[in-house]
Formats: C-alpha cells, sequence, structure tokens
C-alpha cells in the first residue's frame, strides 16, 4: 500500500477505532502516515472540545427572547 | 415535560418530530424548546461562513423566524435540524454577499487547493500540544487557522466533526453530493491538521 492509497482512506479510519489488517501494516512500516493519522486524529479532538465560537449566556438570552416575542406575534 | 434525547433506533420517532407536531398545533412553547436545543449550533454555523459576530447574531434570528413562519414546509421525512441548518446556510450566505457587495458566494463551489491534498511537514507534535497555550490563546489560534479555509470546507468540517453529523445529513443540510462532503472533509482535515504543525510541532531541545 502506498501513502497516498493510504491517505485516501484517512476518512474511514478516524471514525474507525479498529484498523484494517492491510492499513495496520501500512502504519507499522510509515512513520509519517502514522503522524498524520495521530495528528489529524488529535486536530478534531481539539476543535471538538474547544467551542472556539460559543455564544455567551447573555447574548443566548437576548436572541432567545427576541425569537419568541416575534413568534408569539405570529413574525 | 418532553426531555430531548437522541433517538436509540432508527425506527423510533425523533423527539424533534413531536416538538414540530405541537408547534403546528400552536404550542409555541414546543418552538422554545427547539430554539433552546439548536440556538448554539446555528450560531456556530453563521459564525464559521459569516466570519462576522454581528452577521451570525443576525443569522440566528433570522433562520429561526424563517423555520416557524415556513414549519408547514418541513417534511418529515429529513430531520428538523437538517433542515434548519439549510435554512441558516441561506441566510448566512446572503449576508456574506451582502458584506462582498453582491459577489457571488457558495459553499458548492469546489475550491481546487494544492495545499492539503498531501501532507507536507510531517512533524509530530508535542504530547497535549495545547497545554502550552492559555485558553484565549489556543482560542485565537484555531479560530486564525479554520479561518483560512474556503467557507465550504469550515462548514463541512464543523458539521460532521464538530456536531457529528452523519456524512449523509452534512450531504442534505449543504445541498451537496455525498462525495462532495467526503472530499471537503478529507481536505479541510489535512490542512488544519497541517495549519496546527505550526504551532504544536514537538520542539527540539530547549526552545521558547
Amino acid at each position: 500500500m502506498t501513502c497516498s492509497e493510504f491517505l485516501a482512506l484517512l476518512d474511514d479510519m478516524i471514525d474507525t477505532p479498529e484498523l484494517r489488517a492491510d492499513l495496520k501494516d501500512h502504519l507499522a512500516c510509515c512513520e509519517h502516515c502514522e503522524v498524520t493519522l495521530n495528528t489529524t486524529r488529535k486536530t478534531i479532538e481539539i476543535y471538538r472540545s474547544h467551542q472556539i465560537y460559543d455564544m455567551p449566556a447573555s447574548l443566548r438570552e437576548r436572541l432567545h427572547t427576541a425569537i419568541m416575542a416575534r413568534c408569539k406575534k405570529g413574525c | 415535560m418532553a426531555t430531548i434525547q437522541p433517538i436509540a433506533g432508527t425506527n423510533e420517532q425523533h423527539p424533534d418530530v413531536a416538538l414540530v407536531e405541537r408547534v403546528r398545533a400552536g404550542d409555541v412553547s414546543a418552538y422554545d424548546e427547539l430554539v433552546r436545543k439548536y440556538e448554539r449550533q446555528v450560531f456556530r454555523i453563521a459564525q464559521h461562513i459569516t466570519q462576522n459576530r454581528e452577521d451570525a447574531q443576525d443569522v440566528v434570528q433570522d433562520a429561526f423566524l424563517k423555520a416557524y413562519e415556513k414549519l408547514d414546509q418541513f417534511q418529515g421525512n429529513s430531520k428538523f435540524y437538517t433542515w434548519l441548518v439549510r435554512i441558516a446556510v441561506n441566510e448566512s450566505l446572503m449576508r456574506l454577499r451582502r458584506r462582498r457587495t453582491g459577489k457571488m458566494v457558495s459553499i458548492d463551489e469546489d475550491v481546487e487547493t494544492e495545499e492539503g491534498s498531501v501532507p507536507r511537514d510531517l512533524a509530530d507534535w508535542a504530547p497535549d500540544p495545547e497545554q502550552n497555550y492559555s485558553r484565549t490563546e489556543l482560542n485565537r489560534i484555531l479560530r486564525k487557522t479554520i479561518k483560512g479555509l474556503p467557507p465550504g470546507f469550515r462548514v463541512v468540517f464543523e458539521l460532521r466533526d464538530v456536531q457529528g453529523l452523519s456524512t449523509e445529513d452534512t450531504a442534505e443540510a449543504l445541498s451537496l453530493s455525498v462525495p462532495a462532503v467526503k472530499s471537503r472533509l478529507l481536505r479541510a482535515r489535512l490542512q488544519l491538521r497541517e495549519r496546527l504543525t505550526r504551532y504544536f510541532r514537538r520542539k527540539k531541545g530547549v526552545e521558547k
């Protein structure tokens, strides 16, 4: 398996913890692909655990009240 | 009060469907539940596309009001959230076009980028690299990094990887094909990884 073939399957690997045997074989002998896989997983994990565009509670409340007021009036 | 939980089996009715039915029957408080459940996610999508806080706030309001007005058009065969995202994405694109004085902006335009298809920077990361930055600094890095991607990549990454939507739901929400979502997601992931390597690489020796 080449690195390009490995990378083309990266999408599936990220969502599946148990890797196929041929993918495991490639990883065992290719440090570059191992780094790419691990750091890509880490990239997703970091973005998932840090909500970069979180709404402050005050804004959330203000928007929520405005939306519901308009809905109650029939928009 | 109905609690909103993910559905366990595929044959069960999604809790949102019951809420939508209550709204249609005139119970506005059921819509309140839907707004509370999804307002933060909609805000994040709007921020990713518009990159402007005021616009994102307006998108949240407009998307929920539009969804309320059009609730009769909502078909039970798609998920309420997927349908809502589609409205929010269209509202976000409209705002973006207005700021760019009418220049066409679209999610489905496929941006060919050299970067990201093949990883170039293969340096490994430090263990727990985010620990080397303050929360504020890390937030700045993550925003700056994702901002460099095309809007269509940012929103696919947000929906699939951050919010955890399936590939199919992401495709439906963005009116894209499944292969287009997959291809964008792969490139978004690789580009983000590559850009974050600049900050998170394992340091050699003692470096400040």
